[in-house]
């Protein structure tokens, strides 16, 4: 990984409070793993900007070494990286992303 | 190249030797794969640590020949 992909993947995420590397666009995920994570992301109602790897190359490999983490969907929140689907699935369903979020002060809007 | 669940489960095994470890092949198709592992090893690690770790016994393979690999990581009671 170059420096400027670095550079360019740290503003992504530090850019928004919650960012989603997924393979496709929220609306059309091209993998069942980044869909679960979407999925769980609208059940929680959290605004989160996602960028499409298979669209950008170097971030999709810059991406695996930035967090010493080999595969996609990688969910950051407030510029961690939280977990892949596995992770977030588990956190989802034990009450602690919720926790999480609300945590870092994240909130959803109020319709 | 697919990897079949025998060899993800011998490389688990050979990592964490007293761990419990089950693959399952989700699709049938050689290409997805579940695995659960259960090992003393994960004790106070964090869920992504635990994860790390399984992913460095496949030795690079994920991400490569191995394409989808669901991992559920268990601390033994």
């Amino acid at each position: 990984m170059t420096n400027s992909t670095a550079e360019r993947i740290k503003g992504i995420i530090d850019k928004s409070d919650v960012v989603l590397f997924m393979k496709g666009v929220p609306a059309a995920p091209q993998c069942g793993f980044s869909a679960a994570v979407v999925q769980i992301l609208s059940r929680l109602a959290v605004p989160f900007a996602s960028v499409d790897v298979l669209s950008d190359p170097e971030v999709r490999e810059g991406i695996k070494s930035f967090s010493n983490w080999p595969t996609i969907p990688q969910l950051y929140i407030k510029g961690e990286f939280v977990g892949g689907s596995d992770i977030v699935r588990e956190m989802f369903q034990a009450g602690e992303l919720a926790a999480l979020l609300s945590e870092k002060g994240i909130v959803a809007p109020t319709p | 190249m697919a990897m079949v669940g025998a060899e993800i489960e011998r490389l688990i095994k050979t990592a964490f030797p007293d761990a419990q470890v089950v693959v399952v092949d989700l699709a049938g198709d050689g290409d997805h794969f579940a695995a659960r592992v259960s090992c003393a090893e994960f004790k106070g690690k964090s869920r992504v640590q635990q994860h790390t770790m399984v992913y460095d016994a496949l030795q690079g393979h994920m991400g490569g020949a191995l394409h989808a690999l669901a991992i559920e990581t268990i601390v033994p009671k």
